[in-house]
């Protein structure tokens, strides 16, 4: 298994490579190093000078990918793409144009995204599988046919409808929670609790209803059909039998976000005011901060590729058929 | 079975834990109350910001967001009275109003009232209070010697502390003369854009030669520090501006200084009302340029602002929450005892001369979306609030005369309301360098005059803007010098005075000036084709369709084609700074409340194509812009009212703007909140407001009790949910195969 996660790790470093390229071709595409110096100096009396200035104090008044007054390995390496991406290599993320540490930035923000991703994806995880096996023991009885109704209802209001309407009853009209904010420590728990359930009540029709459709896949196999004829009791065919073969699936799609919650939820933390990851890139990308930007999006394949990683490893713990090499 | 039960006790140990946790979570009676019970009856002020601030730097800083919270720390030499209006300024950290003295080109000194050509330079003296301490920082620290305690820390010194509160010693010191010399020096500091450098330099003698020097050596010392660390290390040493003089200002006692200024711009008493000339000590810029403060921990003079004025910031989280409390070194300041007819009827004057500020602590959280915002006020956790469109109708109604005010619901929670109009223009801008709108001739003035007519701000100001607003009649706003009120203030060329009020003239006026200019009935009379124009516009969504609607249809009113050209911020500033476009609304908000501030925006060497200057239409009139060279730099008075009566009826007569709207805010105030009135110029206005905090507790008491029934019967639907399940579940477990016939 060690050769084969080094292997992996070292397909990561092409494709971080290519990410970066990507997200800076598309970044300057859209925003020239004037346009973000403008943006970072304000619209009032901003004079050609200040903008030369900014670049040149930011490192943004040399060529974009190559320097072609520059001679030998110069002209990749004095530009813009070189001197700002290979840092992100050694996880230096740098400044952010308003002059912040980018890595305090995120160490200070992970923590609130955490407070909340973290109880949505398991307490979200344990709700839908729970529904989805109680779907799949009722199948094809009014319980299953009401609980796929209801599902598919569910999937098919908006998360904001969610909030909002969360928001409205729970906060405003019964004044049980704090519409918005975030406090460290326990006191944190009264303003995860509704976010925490407003995430998982919207979730719960789309996961359950995929689950549903594994576990009654694995209903259908043939060793289901000899678990029950040794007589073994509905409950331990469902939970040793059904819910083990059918964790594949179900670690494919939940090991890989894992490490995706440290990156938060946007439209969450923007209405409950919790000051996560959520929107660092859209607050960046608004502002035409390209150092956070190309960090974030740095962060965000190094975590999916972390995560496609463990969803591996997760393979080979619960199916002893599967084998890493 | 099984199954059911454990998920059964499951559930209930969940529940127990939550509510458990729940409750020693609160530990309160108000269970959404956002903030620490025991704050609860504090003398604290509670608001919201929307946008993260960028800086706090008093050199960089511009925006009203970075500046809600500067101001209350940083205090330049003047402010605005806090009453009065027209705005008037007042000395603030200087002891009097600065003293003004005129020189000719042969260094003679000469009297105010020479005309502004003679004038070669101005001399401004200021005299600061003595007495005035800054706030308490680890800068000022010393050991028993006198020695500064962490002014030359070795690295590994630092590497242990991560935030300010890790320097367990503070101190502080006067302020002198010498710091306000230092913060105007750091205006060209090679290592930050000041966004005012490239206007400053064009009048303090001296300012442009500094920041080449200053430029000259930090590139010896980079360079030297790069082939020591390395390319990539931030570390900087400090550059020490104390070596450096500037020619144009001098310190010439403990608490005095001069700046001279080139010719005569009475306009800069206004900027000294700014924080971009408030006193910086040297102590914290060489503290926080340490090696390794910025390493990771960004203690940084932006993170960390130092000032002297009535409050400190000691809770820097721009994503969540900016904490001020009071200074324990601000002198005292006493609450106005002067303001305008009617502030003592509304109780403005009841604190007069008593010593500000009244608040000890200012909790800023922030709020990215309305809705929480609104509601957190209603429930009393905000104190004030201004009004989002979508709460519009549930907070104002208007009377049949067409007067706002406040809902019986918000009446009935004794919520006040305070309107005023800011001092903003908007308007809808023709380009001068296009062939069809642009220029002076009369087919282009013709056409710009009927379009003017046509486009009903009025109309644009009762939909998109709730009512708030009033419709311009020339780039300057109420309240300003050179405004002027009823029917000698109205725009004739788009106006009548009727019935005692101004009245859009009609659509057949517009017409008749349209076929004036050559386009009867939105044809081009030479060719014969229709009229089509161009309107660049900013738009970044469905959201944005009716507001681009409605410009189609206020131009269709003539019968002339609009084609919208929507687009992203940068390539509409491009094209603006290019000249490349036809037509495109914009907006001014003043720096300060001088006609000049808003005049200029239409001076022709101000040309946004030609100098990148301020004139976004690039008009250009040679009668307007020799006018414009005489009154700004004239005092107050009837000369300059009658040259700025002058300047509007060239501008208003060549219509280079559809002159549109200035914007009204609408502020709401909880009862326990007083002395608040809006200020639409001053930022520092926090140290006059007064909260009554039992007053405040008794009705977030009464107005946020927690129901509980909703649990109760939360509970009662799962459970009912639930029973079908597990009868269902008990009847197929005990079902038995078939008894054979």
């Amino acid at each position: 298994m060690s050769a084969y996660i080094i292997r992996r790790v070292l397909y990561a470093i092409p494709i971080l490579i290519g990410v970066n390229l990507i997200t800076f071709v598309l970044f300057f595409v859209v925003n020239t190093p004037d346009d973000m110096a403008r943006m970072q100096l304000g619209a009032k009396r901003v004079t050609p000078e200040a903008i030369e200035r900014w670049k040149v104090q930011h490192g943004y008044d040399k060529p974009l990918l190559w320097n072609a007054s520059a001679g030998g390995m110069a002209t990749l390496t004095d530009t813009i793409f070189y001197e700002k991406s290979v840092r992100l290599f050694a996880f230096d993320f740098g400044n952010a144009d308003d002059g912040r540490d980018i890595a305090h930035e995120i160490r200070s923000r992970m923590g609130p995204s955490l407070a909340l991703a973290v109880p949505v994806f398991i307490v979200g995880i344990a709700v839908n599988i729970t529904f989805a096996l109680l779907m799949a023991f009722f199948r094809a009885t009014y319980l299953d046919f009401w609980g796929v109704v209801s599902c598919v209802a569910m999937m098919s209001i908006s998360a904001l409808f969610y909030i909002i309407g969360g928001q409205y009853l729970v906060s405003k009209v019964w004044h049980l929670v704090p519409i918005s904010g975030f406090a460290g420590g326990p006191d944190a728990f009264k303003f995860v609790v509704l976010p925490v359930l407003i995430g998982v009540v919207s979730g719960i029709g789309a996961g359950s209803r995929w689950y549903r459709t594994i576990f009654l896949e694995e209903m259908s196999r043939d060793y289901v059909r000899t678990a029950r004829a040794k007589g073994l009791r509905e409950s331990v065919v469902l939970f040793r039998h059904v819910l083990k073969n059918g964790m594949i699936p179900i670690l494919t799609g939940a090991v890989v976000v894992i490490p995706m919650l440290f990156l938060g939820s946007l439209l969450m933390e923007s209405f409950f005011g919790i000051p996560g990851l959520g929107s660092y890139t859209i607050d960046a990308i608004q502002s035409q901060d390209f150092a956070v930007v190309r960090s974030m999006v740095f962060l965000g394949a190094v975590l999916y590729i972390v995560g496609l990683l463990l969803t591996d490893i997760s393979y080979t713990l619960v199916d002893p058929r599967v084998r890493l090499a | 079975m099984a199954l059911i039960y454990n998920a059964a006790m499951m559930v209930r140990i969940v529940a127990l834990a939550a509510v458990l946790a729940w409750l020693a979570g609160c530990g309160d009676a108000l269970w959404n109350n956002p903030y620490p019970t025991a704050s609860r009856a504090d003398n604290t002020l509670y608001t919201a910001f929307v946008e993260r601030p960028k800086r706090l730097d008093p050199a960089l800083s511009y925006t009203s967001d970075e500046w809600d919270f500067i101001a209350q720390i940083y205090e330049p030499p003047l402010q605005y009275h806090y009453l009065k209006r027209p705005y008037e300024l007042i000395p603030l950290t200087a002891q009097t109003m600065p003293t003004v003295r005129y020189f000719d080109a042969k260094g003679r000194e000469i009297d105010s009232d020479s005309p502004p050509e003679k004038v070669a330079r101005s001399e401004f003296e200021i005299r600061i209070r003595p007495g005035i301490r800054f706030q308490p920082h680890p800068a000022f620290a010393t050991d028993a010697a006198g020695k500064p305690l962490y002014l030359s820390l070795a690295e590994t010194e630092i590497a242990s502390r991560h935030t300010l509160a890790d320097f367990p010693s503070t101190g502080t010191r006067e302020v002198t003369a010498e710091d306000f010399v230092y913060q105007i020096k750091r205006l060209a500091h090679p290592r930050q854009t000041s966004p005012i450098f490239g206007h400053m330099s064009q009048y303090i003698e001296g300012l442009r030669e500094l920041a080449e020097q200053l430029r000259k050596d930090n590139d010896k010392i980079v360079a030297a520090h790069r082939e020591r660390y390395g390319a990539a290390d931030k570390g900087l040493p400090w550059l020490d501006l104390r070596a450096y003089e500037i020619s144009g200002v001098s310190v010439v006692d403990r608490y005095t200084y001069r700046i001279r200024i080139k010719g005569k711009y009475p306009q800069f008493m206004y900027w000294l009302a700014m924080p971009f000339f408030a006193p910086i000590p040297y102590e914290v810029d060489q503290f926080y340029a340490q090696r390794g403060m910025n390493e990771g921990r960004n203690i940084t003079f932006d993170w960390y602002p130092v000032g002297t004025g009535p409050y400190m910031l000691t809770e820097n989280d721009p994503n969540a929450r900016m904490v001020l409390e009071r200074n324990p070194n601000f002198r005292g300041e006493p609450y106005p005892s002067q303001g305008e007819p009617g502030d003592a009827a509304k109780g403005l004057l009841r604190d007069a001369g008593q010593t500000m500020p009244f608040i000890d602590r200012v909790v800023f959280s922030r709020e990215k979306e309305g809705i929480p915002y609104w509601n957190k006020f209603l429930q009393g956790y905000y104190d004030r609030s201004s009004i989002a469109s979508d709460n519009f109708d549930q907070a104002i109604q208007f009377s049949v005369e067409g007067l706002a005010r406040l809902t019986p619901e918000m009446e009935a929670k004794g919520i006040s309301l305070s309107t005023s109009v800011a001092t903003s223009t908007y308007y809808l801008a023709f380009n001068f360098f296009d062939p069809v709108v642009g220029g002076l001739s009369d087919r282009a003035r013709k056409l710009r005059q009927a379009i003017s007519i046509a486009v009903d701000f009025e109309e644009f100001i009762s939909i998109f803007a709730n009512g708030r607003g009033i419709p311009a009649m020339g780039p300057i706003p109420p309240g300003l010098f050179g405004y002027r009120e009823g029917e000698a203030g109205i725009n004739p060329v788009v106006y009548d005075w009727v019935g005692g009020k101004p009245r859009r003239k009609s659509l057949e006026a517009a017409r008749a000036l349209l076929a004036q200019a050559g386009y009867a009935d939105g044809r081009d009379s030479k060719t014969g084709q229709p009229l089509v124009l161009a309107l660049d516009t900013v738009a970044r969504g469905p959201g944005d369709s009716s507001r681009l609607e409605w410009y189609r249809r206020q131009f269709a009113k003539l019968n002339i084609h609009l084609e919208v050209r929507a687009t992203d911020w940068n390539r509409f500033q491009e094209k603006i700074r290019g000249g490349n476009t036809q037509m495109f609304f914009l907006g001014w908000n003043a720096d300060y409340p001088d006609p000049e501030n808003f005049m200029f925006l239409l001076y022709g060497p101000q040309s946004r194509a030609k100098t990148q200057g301020e004139n976004a239409a690039n008009y250009q009139n040679p009668e307007y812009d020799r006018l414009f060279a005489r009154m700004k730099n004239l005092d107050n008075g009837p000369e300059r009212q009658a040259i700025i009566d002058q300047m509007l009826r060239i501008a208003r007569e060549d219509a280079p703007w559809a002159f549109g709207y200035h914007p009204k805010d609408y502020t709401l105030s909880h009862q326990w909140v007083y002395n608040a009135k809006p200020n639409q110029i001053a930022r520092n206005g926090l140290k006059y407001q007064r909260v009554d905090p039992a007053l405040r507790a008794a009705k977030r008491e009464q107005w946020n009790q927690p129901v509980v029934w909703p649990i109760g019967l939360g509970v009662l639907v799962l459970i009912a949910l639930a029973a079908p399940a597990v009868v269902s579940y008990r009847r197929r477990e005990r079902t038995t195969a078939r008894e054979a016939p």
